[in-house]
């Protein structure tokens, strides 16, 4: 695994990195150190917590791990539920590369899985995944990307801050889609819109059978895909080096020829499009319909993946997955200690790292 | 008018050496300050004026040296002792929050209560109080980040003089003000004077100095090199104190490598001006008039030179120029072309390279690499497709640190990591390290090291000798006079002269960049 790989936020990323070991070494370390100490610190919190419920921690770890990593099926949601929240974190942090602060991939994510969704309705059924994919990649795109655009261009033209707009967009969104789905599209008596039966995307229980029954599908691998384009785009391309110019320092990108306007608003675009693509793993991987409130809290997560993965597009993959398996425990570990329990070792986790992630340090200050 | 027989002097400071790192920030200053009177405190940027005021008000300890307050020794006393003891500094920048009021302010740090709660009523009695009997005019219930800047300020000086400073130390406190609240502000300090306060006031401008004090100590390269007394000196004097023997030096220096005569006043006039400027007007942050009507031209293989007291609209015209501030009326060309309107980028493409006056904040991205940093504004051009050509960025790097001797020469290191005057070294490596017709220089060796100078100051020679046009702008007269084909003054926004090189002298330019010169005419 290069340092890369390992989700070091690269010093030198242009070109190849230094031979020196021991500075490799300490990137590497100081990589990975604060994710480590946080989950120990969780883990060490855990311990509190379960004794408190009378229970043995190994128990429930063992619960735990059983649930999610020991078996097909719980492998199988723990992928599904890594896949939106790579999606969402990516957006997040390919924000906060650009010196963005987006807290919109809550409205984003379902605004992608809607326009994703009323695509496939107006497609005849029956038409292949092949071709119905990138129809669906670039209406989920559209959607998320437009209400992250809106902010963007709002900063960019007038100045207002993306933390509010992004904020309020998420009410206005998400109160928009609640009315045109229980207003005009619901199938009666429920909240969600009618089946798509387009070009429904393939779970992964069809290639390989114990998954059976776990909602994990090709977007999957489109969210791995899509990690891996974000590194090369923010850390290959010219124009990832001048995102990356304005997050650190717009003065000197301004300087630098860089129009940093044009660059706040196309990263919101970008940002929100990733988190409107991420609504295609629900809409159309596992139910194949768009139901109201279906991003329930992904979107916000993703600021603690991006933030857990260091704004790293390979360690966001990395912390989709740990935030993964934590909520995909909680339901396994639910018949001795009550769930909320895993949302507060969700919790402590994420206060852990942002205690300890100098990159958080910086972002709450330009945030005030 | 303070007597300097005066038995006990308010302020002495004999002999004081403070040392950061490698840089004497002092070497053996000393202070002399009378009770009530206005001591100017002057020198130019980086001669140890503002450590020297730390250090007397606790913030710094010194290596070596004495300190005295109204004859007492305080050598090495710490800030909260220097403020129980009655010294107060103003800094330049604010330390007030912005969402409190102006009594809550004030009170800061020492809150008056009554039982749990803030006393308010009592502070903002207290503060208008202090406000009354000082001049400072202000409300004490409005909220901070409701003031403008001078008023602010205002709070800042009460704050001080809340805390019963008697002895007020002011850090360049016109640097952020308008003219009027600069006339307020001297009003206000003749006011604490007649109440029998001392005042050392931290400055580099030459007028200020005239206005305001009684008494004056000069500053140079850390050392104390004159005292006057302000009623029997003038602006030249004090300016030769600031930078007289320097010029010496400096001219000396580049004596050796330099051609007798720096160009041929035929060349200029025949040749066809590469940067036109017409008639300039340029706001600055406050969209106030920065650059009054600048109308200048400089010809390939010149180096126009363009002194001035900093604040006087040469920031905010290098900026217009650059293409990161908007011009609000006149014209710019790069040759023929009118490029006014034209981008930061497009202006790069069309022969303009810029060497930014804050290398810090501008000229460097400090987390990227050298090589990346190398590349920056010109990075359009080392690509393949959508790619940035790694490969070419990192050769470019190699010719570059072997070019301008860029130390230590690891192409991979952020440029962070790098010493001040190397971190310029990479922006005068990648500004005229490439293709160029017209080299705007800020301040090119301000905070460098004495090699790093001499090898900007001989690139910028080669340059010029190549046939290019060059813009700069100095702080520093002795460098301005050392590169210099012809030398233009800023003062108030606008040039008030160009003189031919053989002209130009540190008096003659002193006595323009304090506007004297002006007035003399009028």
């Amino acid at each position: 695994m290069t340092a890369e790989a390992a989700g070091i936020p690269a010093a030198s990323p242009l070109v190849a990195p230094p031979v020196d070991r021991t500075a490799r070494r300490a990137a590497l370390e100081e990589a990975i150190l604060p994710a480590v100490v946080a989950l120990l610190v969780a883990a060490i919190v855990g311990d509190v917590l379960i004794l408190s419920f009378g229970q043995s921690p190994g128990v429930v770890y063992r619960l735990l791990l059983e649930g999610t990593w020991g078996n097909a099926y719980g492998f199988g949601q723990v992928l599904y539920k890594a896949t939106t929240l790579t999606f969402t974190g990516l957006a997040v942090a390919i924000g906060l590369r650009a010196g963005l602060f987006n807290i919109g991939a809550e409205s984003q994510l379902a605004a992608g899985g809607f326009v994703a969704a009323l695509v496939g309705l107006l497609l005849p059924s029956g038409m292949p995944a092949l071709l119905t994919l990138p129809l669906y990649l670039i209406a989920a795109g559209a959607g998320g990307g437009i209400v992250g655009g809106i902010p963007g261009v709002l900063k960019a033209k007038f100045g207002a801050h993306e933390v509010i707009t992004t904020i309020m967009l998420n009410f206005i969104v998400l109160a928009l889609l609640n009315y045109l789905t229980a207003a005009h599209l619901k199938v009666e008596g429920s909240l969600h819109t009618a089946e798509v039966r387009a070009g429904a995307l393939p779970r992964l229980s069809s290639y390989v059978a114990p998954f059976h029954g776990s909602a994990a599908n090709v977007v999957l691998f489109i969210a791995v895909l899509a990690a891996i384009v974000t590194w090369w785009f923010l850390f290959r391309t010219r124009r990832g080096f001048e995102l990356r110019a304005v997050g650190l320092q717009p003065q000197a990108a301004e300087y630098g020829g860089i129009d940093v306007g044009n660059v706040w608003w196309r990263t919101m675009v970008l940002s929100g499009a990733l988190a409107g693509i991420g609504g295609l793993n629900f809409v159309l991987g596992y139910k194949h319909y768009y139901e109201d409130a279906f991003a329930s809290g992904a979107g916000f997560l993703g600021i603690a993946v991006a933030i857990v993965g260091r704004n790293n597009p390979i360690g966001v993959v990395l912390a989709a997955l740990v935030f993964a398996t934590i909520s995909q425990g909680g339901l396994a570990v639910n018949a001795v200690v009550p769930k909320q329990m895993v949302d507060v070792l969700q919790a402590v986790v994420i206060i852990a790292v942002a205690a300890s992630v100098p990159e958080v340090r910086r972002m709450l200050r330009k945030i005030r | 008018m303070a007597d300097s027989n005066s038995p006990t002097p308010a302020i002495r400071l004999t002999d004081i050496s403070k040392s950061f790192g490698p840089v004497r920030a002092n070497r053996d200053a000393s202070l002399e300050v009378a009770p009530g009177e206005i001591h100017a405190l002057v020198g130019e940027n980086g001669a140890g004026k503002s450590t020297l005021m730390r250090v007397l008000s606790g913030m710094y300890t010194p290596e070596s040296g004495r300190m005295e307050v109204n004859g007492r020794d305080v050598t090495g006393w710490s800030t909260a002792e220097a403020i129980d003891a009655g010294v107060g500094m103003v800094h330049q920048h604010f330390m007030l929050v912005p969402t409190l009021s102006v009594a809550e302010n004030v009170m800061l740090g020492r809150e008056l209560t009554k039982g749990l709660q803030l006393d308010r009523a009592r502070a903002e009695r207290e503060v208008s109080e202090l406000s009354r009997a000082t001049g400072l005019a202000v409300r004490p219930e409005r909220k901070v980040a409701d003031l403008s800047v001078g008023e602010a300020q205002r709070v800042e000086i009460l704050k001080t003089l809340y805390r019963g400073a008697r002895i007020l130390i002011l850090d360049e406190p016109t640097a952020v003000l308008s003219p009027p609240e600069i006339d307020e502000l001297w009003h206000v300090l003749r006011r604490m004077r007649e109440r029998g306060e001392t005042i050392v006031l931290i400055t580099h401008k030459l007028d200020e100095v005239m206005a305001i004090s009684d008494t004056i100590t000069v500053m140079r390269h850390g050392r104390t090199v004159g005292r006057l007394h302000t009623a029997e000196t003038t602006p030249g004097d004090i300016a030769k104190a600031m930078v007289g023997r320097d010029v010496q030096l400096a001219m000396d220096y580049v004596a050796g490598e330099m051609p007798a005569a720096p160009t041929t006043g035929a060349l200029v006039s025949v040749a066809e001006p590469l940067l036109v400027v017409r008639d300039l007007v340029v706001n600055d942050v406050r969209r106030l008039t920065a650059v009054d009507g600048v109308t200048l031209t400089v010809a390939p293989g010149e180096i126009l030179g363009i002194a001035g007291v900093e604040g006087n609209g040469q920031t905010e015209l290098l900026e217009a120029l650059a293409g990161l501030r908007a011009v609000r009326a006149g014209t710019i060309q790069i040759g023929r072309r009118d490029v006014t309107r034209f981008s930061v980028k497009e202006r790069g493409d069309a022969g303009l390279s810029h060497i930014p006056e804050d290398r810090q904040a501008r000229g460097l991205i400090l987390d990227y690499t050298v090589a990346e940093n190398l590349v920056l504004g010109q990075q359009h051009r080392f690509t393949r497709g959508l790619h940035l050509d790694g490969q070419r960025i990192l050769d470019n790097a190699r010719r570059q640190i072997d070019a301008f001797d860029i130390r230590p020469r690891d192409p991979h290191l952020a440029a962070r990591a790098l010493s001040g005057g190397n971190q310029q070294k990479i922006v005068i490596a990648r500004e005229m390290g490439r293709a160029f017709q017209v080299l705007l220089a800020a301040q090119p060796t301000r905070g460098v090291d004495v090699g790093a100078i001499e090898l900007i100051h001989a690139r910028l020679r080669a340059a010029r000798d190549a046939g290019k046009a060059i813009l700069l702008v100095s702080a520093d007269l002795a460098e301005i006079l050392a590169l210099s084909d012809r030398v233009g003054v800023m003062y108030g926004g606008k040039l008030v002269t160009t003189l031919a090189r053989a002209d130009a002298s540190t008096e003659t330019l002193g006595r323009y960049m304090t506007g004297a010169a002006a007035e003399d005419a009028a």
